[in-house]
């Protein structure tokens, strides 16, 4: 029974997830037709243009996927520490190989193709990461544990950095969603998402004056952020503790309170109010905490000086420790600097572009700004352009259904997985998809920041998609294996 | 592990969750970018699409036998793409298409100010500068590559076979800001041509034609990449039509030299259609200074004069019509029964009547309606208001007969315009009961405003109305409304110059008035219109004004197979015998006989050179 599982593991495969990819696949191709397509120019098929080099990668894909499928499955398992420590030694020596692109050396030239090793270092890492926390006895609440885990994901991260690549190597980061799940304090998590929404609202609305106060509408937003944060944490960690029931009405007293002070009486910065309410309600958390001896007290206190401090460096750091052209990208990011001539350039384009598209999309290549090259990178990172212009709002509305039906279907069958090398491999899979969807479609609306990094399926390049099949079929082929090792 | 691992299992859900909140949050994003508004898909066409807008050749105009009077001559515009325009030699530039460096400054400032140019873009085309002659377009084109972003733009201008007809031709010129906002249509833009005045104004829209368009596609670096849709939505240009007009080259040539020196109008209508053989109105100017750079500065220069050249006056000017106007007196009389053929009325050198007194010159008294329109008695007619007006036995009160009389004189085309087809016509004045009783507070009467009887006092009517009054007489009762085009190439003219209007005078009573007007040219005021061989029916008038009196002829020819009716009026000329009659005289003569005789030649000559000096008083 068992032995003929292993024979015929075609048979277990998820076929949803296959027919997801198949679909995928079939859409990113014919995108990247619209996209390269040039007037008058009709054969997509040639070994020359883009189109038919794509048709040869999804080729070598699918016998990828093939051969993936009829592997053993133990080996992931047991290879999975030297296919990683492999691809590190392969990420060393890249950049004294490579030859600069576009000011990155990431690329290796095999002779008849490029290839990005740091696509497949991910696929290495997800197998490293899954073999450490399957370990016996590994829990993430454990500081040693967690740094070996963290350890693993930094090492090639900070190797790519080292090939100028710096928004692959930001891939890394979707780990922590997986270790999230594997039993990482939701407040770390919860910190690291507090701290961008911090920066976003503080830089963007630094400049703007809150009516009737001389304070900002940044520092004064973001304060309350810490405060109510604050109050959620205590909720959570430290309830029925009458903390709230004082710092609630407090805190709102002493906000209304300044407010109309300054738009009545004397205009000031009510700001100041807010951070004395918030450094006040450290030093009684640090105080209940020496009272009770409880170290929760005291990390919510750090939490809240630690955001406080964050919020009045940042600023800081964007104007003092930023290069000007990084912090050109963050204020054009934010919105605060309309240049679209030049940095902006890229994301307006592909905004006109998704926007011209309208509900039903001006037809598979009818597409005017991308086929005029309106665009930059329309068939690598601004591929989703072409299918908003091309396809309108139904089939971009359809290709993220098709993603979040992959992610959720990836979810579920991590959660099925018998293993915890199953489930956290799984589990990494999905987080670093997400964050690829997440960030690229995001890039491309004008949402996220522009980090060079694919759509997975869709954009043109080889390593890309072999990158992403490897990841996946591999998951595909340790999901057909569950059921023997039960 | 299977316990840690159970009590983390519940956060798929929020990892879910995070998934869905993310597709969420993007869909919401490409609704807002797709559907929301359609600010991206303009902004994409104005990206991609370059629209070559291909102007189609204005149509001709021509006389009533087919001779060109306007045509088309090749010129040029200078564009420019602001955003391309960089690095150019402003010095080389300026001296090679003439201008100075201020000028070149003021021209580029205009381009980018939205108030002078709204539909300004950075990325397409603007005008720089318009119609560049041939020989300058030369020089500058050689030189083409070194102006940056500066292109040519191939247009026509118009051309005037002749120095005639200025105010009935008229001409075409840059668009202005005004007509831009009243283009419903939009069809206009910024820089483009339409007709000003004359008949290039009101057919504007049959001879420009139909702009055409071709979408090509536009790269980021703007190159050409082809049709949009292999030309699925371009539009061909469609050329204007042609204008053929009812004038007469000739007659109008004639008609323009006899004003020379003089202020005044000549109209001469064909009676049975309407048509206008010509339209003089003196002074005039040449059309051909109307074109091209110095239309501007002519027309500014035209505007300030005092004598008011730009002023058509044959449709602009509104006169007494004087003498002229005793034969509508008289058509209405006889049709209301206040008078018959015979009936006689006394003129003692004059309208004398409880003390009120109209003066007449010498002549048999009493007299009956023939001899008195041959003779212009002013007595006569006098006689035939005051009977009408004081008449309550039939009306019931001055106000109703005024209200009749009124209405008869506008069914004969006065008070209102006529209607012709060109711009700027005035209505002239008809004075109705409420006029009087406003203005002599309701206490008037037949002898208050006995004036009217001949033309003067309130009355004003412009020249072409005295001229459509020769034509109803000469249709016996009705006229065609008088229009300067004869047809339009593949069109229709408008139904209302294919109508008959009536005056509501029968016909037999028209029958007295040709017989008055055929007699003042045998042995009455007209004598200097008898010409040999055409029965030709005339009526003077001496209009009096401010100044002196304006001399006004009225007749048509032959008599009982009218071909054309005139009006002539000269400004301050005196006596109706003195310009009016031998000028309408030559009209006629001229028309019906395609020349003019030996003798009628040296009167042409003569009253060419006949100049009237005019005073600096406002008219």
């Amino acid at each position: 029974m068992l032995q003929q599982e292993t024979k015929y593991p075609l048979l277990h495969v998820d076929w949803v997830v296959v027919l997801l990819y198949l679909v995928l696949l079939t859409c990113g191709w014919l995108s990247i037709c619209g996209a390269t397509h040039e007037l008058g120019d009709t054969n997509f098929f040639d070994w020359e243009v883009r189109t038919g080099k794509q048709l040869v990668w999804i080729g070598c894909a699918l016998s990828l996927a093939f051969v993936i499928l009829m592997t053993n499955d133990k080996h992931y398992d047991t290879l999975a520490g030297l296919f990683y420590w492999g691809m590190v030694v392969v990420l060393v020596i890249t950049p004294f190989v490579a030859k600069d692109i576009k000011g990155s050396r990431s690329w290796v030239n095999l002779g008849f193709c490029n290839i990005q090793p740091a696509e497949f270092a991910k696929c290495a890492t997800a197998l490293a990461v899954a073999k450490l926390i399957n370990q016996y006895g590994f829990t993430l609440s454990d500081m040693r544990n967690f740094a070996k885990a963290a350890g693993l994901i930094l090492l090639p991260m900070g190797l790519i950095v080292m090939q100028k690549e710096t928004g692959s190597a930001l891939v890394y980061l979707a780990f922590f969603l997986m270790f999230y799940r594997e039993g990482m304090p939701g407040c770390i998590l919860f910190t690291a998402v507090a701290a961008v929404a911090y920066f976003v609202v503080g830089i963007r609305f630094s400049e703007t004056e809150l009516p009737g106060t001389l304070s900002s509408v940044g520092e004064f937003a973001v304060l309350i952020m810490i405060w109510l944060f604050s109050l959620g944490m205590v909720c959570v960690y430290a309830p029925r503790t009458g903390f709230v029931r004082i710092f609630l009405p407090l805190g709102l007293g002493a906000v209304g309170g300044a407010l109309a002070f300054s738009r009545w009486i004397v205009p000031f910065d009510v700001s100041w109010v807010l951070l004395l309410l918030c450094i006040g309600m450290s030093l009684y958390m640090v105080w209940q905490s020496l009272g009770q001896r409880a170290v929760r007290w005291l990390l919510i206190a750090v939490f809240t000086l630690g955001s406080t401090a964050f919020l009045y460096t940042a600023d800081f750091a964007l104007n003092r420790v930023l290069e000007p052209h990084q912090r050109l990208r963050i204020q054009v990011l934010l919105g605060m600097n309309e240049d679209d001539r030049g940095a902006g350039y890229n994301v307006n384009q592909s905004k006109i572009a998704i926007g011209s598209g309208g509900l039903e999309g001006k037809g598979f290549m009818n597409g005017t700004q991308t086929k005029l090259k309106y665009v930059p990178e329309q068939d690598t990172d601004f591929i989703f352009c072409t299918v908003g212009e091309e396809q309108g709002f139904m089939g971009s509305a359809g290709v993220l259904s098709l993603f979040l039906l992959l992610i959720l279907r990836l979810i579920y069958l991590s959660e099925r997985q018998s293993s915890t090398f199953g489930r956290v491999y799984g589990y990494s899979v999905m987080s670093i998809l997400l964050f690829h969807v997440f960030i690229n479609i995001g890039m491309v609306m004008g949402l996220t920041p522009v980090i060079g990094i694919p759509l997975p399926f869709f954009s043109y390049g080889g390593s890309s998609l072999w990158g992403f099949t490897l990841m996946l079929f591999i998951f595909l082929r340790i999901d057909a294996g569950r059921k023997r090792r039960l | 592990m299977s316990v840690s691992t159970n009590r983390f299992e519940v956060r798929k859900f929020v990892i879910g969750g995070v998934a869905i909140a993310i597709v969420v949050v993007y869909m919401v994003r490409l609704f807002t970018l797709q559907l929301w508004s359609d600010d991206y898909k303009k902004n994409a066409d104005s990206n991609a699409f370059r629209k070559d807008i291909q102007y189609p050749s204005r149509g001709l105009i021509l006389d009533r036998k087919g001779r060109i009077l306007v045509y088309n001559e090749p010129s040029y515009n200078i564009m420019v793409v602001m955003h391309e325009q960089r690095g150019v030699d402003t010095l080389d530039f300026c001296e090679t298409i003439g201008i100075t460096r201020e000028d070149y400054e003021k021209r580029m400032t205009d381009i980018k100010d939205p108030a002078k140019n709204p539909g300004y873009s950075r990325y397409t085309p603007q005008l720089f500068m318009a119609q560049i002659p041939a020989q300058e377009f030369s020089l500058f084109r050689e030189k083409l590559f070194r102006f940056r972003g500066f292109s040519i733009e191939k247009r026509s201008t118009r051309q005037y076979t002749g120095a005639i007809g200025a105010h009935i031709l008229g001409d075409v010129a840059e668009i202005s800001q005004k007509e831009l906002e009243e283009d419903s249509d939009h069809y206009y833009k910024s820089g483009d041509y339409i007709g000003k005045l004359g008949v290039e104004r009101s057919y504007e829209k049959q001879l420009r034609g139909v702009k055409g368009m071709r979408i090509m596609l536009r790269d980021v670096h703007g190159r050409t990449q082809g049709h949009y849709q292999d030309g699925r939505y371009d539009t061909q240009a469609v050329p204007g039509k042609n204008l053929t007009l009812g004038l007469d080259k000739d007659l109008q040539e004639l008609a323009e030299r006899l004003l020379t020196g003089k202020l005044g109008a000549i109209v001469a209508l064909e009676p049975q259609t309407g048509e206008v053989l010509c339209m003089a109105s003196a002074p005039t100017y040449d059309p051909r200074i109307m074109v091209g750079r110095d239309r501007g500065k002519n027309h500014q220069r035209l505007s300030a004069d005092k004598m008011r050249p730009l002023l058509n006056r044959a449709i602009m000017g509104t006169y007494p019509p004087g003498s002229t106007f005793k034969i509508t007196q008289a058509l209405v009389g006889l049709q209301e029964g206040i008078i018959d053929p015979q009936i006689s009325f006394p003129c003692s050198h004059g309208f004398n009547y409880k003390g009120l007194h109209v003066g007449c010159h010498g002549h048999a008294s009493p007299i009956n309606l023939v001899p008195a329109i041959g003779t212009s008695c002013n007595s006569y007619f006098c006689w035939n208001l005051y009977r009408m007006l004081s008449n309550k036995r039939k009306y019931g009160s001055v106000q109703a007969a005024m209200t009749k009389w009124k209405d008869y004189m506008v069914a004969m085309g006065y008070g209102y315009k006529l209607g012709i087809d060109l711009p700027g016509e005035r209505r002239g004045m008809i004075p109705n009961a409420p006029y009087y009783d406003k203005a002599y507070k309701g206490s008037w009467n037949g002898l208050t405003v006995i004036s009217i009887a001949i033309g003067q006092g309130e009355v004003t009517a412009t020249p072409l109305q005295i001229a459509n009054l020769a034509a109803t007489v000469a249709n016996r009762g009705y006229y065609m409304v008088p229009h300067v085009v004869h047809s339009i190439q593949d069109g229709e003219l408008d139904p209302l110059y294919r109508t008959k209007k009536y005056t509501g005078v029968d016909r037999r009573w028209y029958d007295y008035a040709v017989a008055g007007m055929r007699k003042a040219v045998i042995d009455g005021t007209c004598r200097g219109a008898n010409l040999p061989g055409i029965e030709v029916c005339g009526k003077t008038g001496t209009a009096q004004n401010r100044g002196h009196d304006h001399s006004v002829f009225m007749g048509f020819a032959p008599m009982n197979e009218p071909r054309i009716a005139v009006a002539v009026y000269v400004e301050n000329g005196g006596f109706g015998n003195v310009y009016g009659v031998p000028i309408g005289a030559l009209i006629i003569e001229q028309y019906l006989n395609g020349k003019l005789s030996e003798a009628s030649q040296k009167k042409a000559e003569h009253f060419q050179n006949m100049h009237i000096k005019y005073g600096d008083y406002e008219r």
